[in-house]
């Protein structure tokens, strides 16, 4: 699948990646999985170019115990 | 029957069967007979129980003999997407690989705190599978069609609690909601429905698709009957860690005190951007009927939609890692690569948009000091025909299923209470709904502006039951 020059191709990430965590992709659901994580990637570029302060945690808090 | 059950919402069924004007036997073997004769063309129900919802409407006609109260919702007829757990029934969540699992073993908390109150289970709805989809067009058990329009989608995912509501089928019903899955049928049906506070009402015994992100509400034909419903599944639950441990704070009683003293405004920026003309003047509408006209901006909405987004797929892509491993072909192909797909995604993007959200939750807190209700549009369009992928919105083409979620996702996102009403629309025109929405646990407030907004004829829900 032609990707513009400026956007990253996830062809090598997936075929990397998958096996690693023992999730094999078929021939036929390949381009489709390529595609989504193609367009997740633009997703969540919103996300990760927004500039955050180093100390601000993750939302969900872990509680030892229930109060 | 001199009440038309149809039309009727669940207080006014369960004060005729407490006054004995019906028997709640009468009600269910009507409801019965109504889904049997009138749901194929809707396609919203894929279990009904028979034996056993007469069984209980009996029980709830002997309490009534005895001088009891079965409770705020005595002998209404309700069914549940199906991927609340019902003792003895798969929990299919809208799939064709958990029909191979065993039965459940418990109802869900949330059914059972409904049949305490007096309400009647009667069935199981379709739904996207594995509740990834704003429309409701499933693979396996066929698409949900829309009441008013037959050639076009309920919504999702949990269209067929839309459908069965707007098609007079039962007054009310329970969904879930993850980014928009009880608001956007809900909207695009023309019924009410409420996605209430994270963590506010019990999951124990749904199944998940997003941990972080999954809510359980009601879908019903009024203000009251939402309340109702909300009031009887509010309250502590120690089978869900995730369920705050509130004092149940009842909403009916507070439903009459109209609006005076709430400072409402309407969500500008992202929330005015993005959808049909009409979608957008819903909301003016509702506006100018409650004498608004203060905007307020909640700020990087588009980045929240993101962040969720990112979320979700991870959060879902895990939940199903071992049938992705060992069956994909069985999966939806609407959600199959979605789901391996977010099986993927970089931890990093994952654990960025977790601490997006704290600093976007502390910014709409910020917004709450000023305001109590803000309105926004549901979704940027009406109902699209079952099948169309794109649609042409200002000039350009978008992708329809996951831009039904542009309004509803940064909201769910932090978990705020949102409540969708439908507006008045033109004669033959096709539902719109708009968002209530308050800062966390002000159910209540919503559900005051709903109830005012109907009794000003500004909201009414659409039943089409020929």
């Amino acid at each position: 699948m032609a990707t513009p020059d400026s956007a990253p191709s996830f062809e090598g990430y997936v075929d990397a990646i998958a096996p690693l965590l023992d999730l094999p992709i078929a021939p036929e659901h390949r381009p489709g999985v390529i595609a989504n994580l193609e367009r997740t990637a633009a997703i969540a570029q919103l996300v990760l170019e927004f500039p955050l302060p180093d100390e601000l945690e993750p939302a969900p808090i872990f509680v030892p115990k229930r109060p | 029957m001199s009440l038309d059950l149809c039309r009727a919402d669940a207080i006014a069924i369960a004060q005729a069967i407490q006054s004995g004007a019906l028997s709640a036997r009468a009600v269910t073997e009507f409801t019965l007979e109504l889904i049997q004769k009138r749901d194929a063309p809707l396609n919203s129900f894929t279990a009904v129980f028979s034996e056993s919802a007469l069984q209980a409407a009996e029980q709830v006609d002997a309490a009534i003999a005895r001088g009891e109260n079965p409770g705020v919702l005595t002998g209404v007829p309700f069914a549940v997407k199906n991927l609340f757990d019902i003792e003895g029934v798969v929990t299919l969540a809208g799939s064709k690989i958990n029909a191979d699992n065993p039965p459940a073993r418990h109802d869900a908390t949330a059914i059972a705190r409904l049949q305490q109150a007096g309400g009647v289970l009667v069935g199981t709805l379709n739904m996207d599978e594995y509740a990834y989809g704003f429309v409701t067009e499933n693979a396996h058990y066929g698409p949900v069609h829309n009441p008013h329009d037959l050639s076009r989608v309920a919504g999702g995912s949990s269209g067929g609690s839309a459908a069965a509501v707007a098609g007079g089928l039962v007054p009310f019903t329970l969904g879930t909601d993850t980014n928009g899955s009880i608001r956007v049928p809900a909207a695009l049906c023309g019924i009410f429905g409420l996605k209430p506070t994270y963590g506010r009402i019990s999951r124990a015994g749904v199944a998940f698709l997003s941990t972080s992100l999954d809510h359980v509400g009601p879908l019903a034909r009024s203000p009251r009957d939402i309340a109702a419903i909300f009031d009887a599944l509010q309250g502590a639950d120690p089978n869900d860690p995730v369920c705050a441990n509130r004092a149940v704070e009842p909403c009916s009683p507070q439903l009459s005190q109209g609006v005076d003293g709430l400072r409402i405004a309407i969500a500008g920026g992202h929330f005015q951007e993005g959808g049909e003309a009409e979608a957008i003047a819903a909301v003016e509408q509702i506006a100018q009927t409650l004498g608004v006209t203060q905007r307020v901006t909640i700020p990087e909405a588009h980045r929240a939609r993101a962040a969720a987004y990112v979320i979700t797929a991870s959060e879902g892509g895990h939940q199903h890692l071992a049938n992705l491993r060992s069956r994909p072909q069985d999966f939806d192909p609407a959600t199959r690569d979605r789901f391996l797909a977010g099986a993927l995604i970089p931890n990093s993007w994952y654990l960025q948009a977790q601490r997006f959200r704290r600093w976007y939750r502390a910014r709409v807190r910020e917004l709450f000091d000023t305001v109590d209700i803000i309105l926004a549009p549901t979704t940027p369009y009406p109902a699209t025909p079952i099948g169309q992928v794109s649609i042409n919105i200002n000039g350009e083409e978008v992708l329809i299923r996951p831009n039904l979620g542009l309004y509803t996702q940064p909201l769910s996102f932090i978990g705020l209470p949102v409540l969708s009403v439908p507006v008045i629309r033109p004669e033959g025109a096709l539902p719109l709904g708009v968002q209530l929405i308050a800062a966390p646990y002000q159910e209540a407030s919503v559900l005051r502006v709903a109830h005012w907004l109907l009794e000003q004829g500004a909201i009414a829900p659409k039943i089409t039951a020929d």
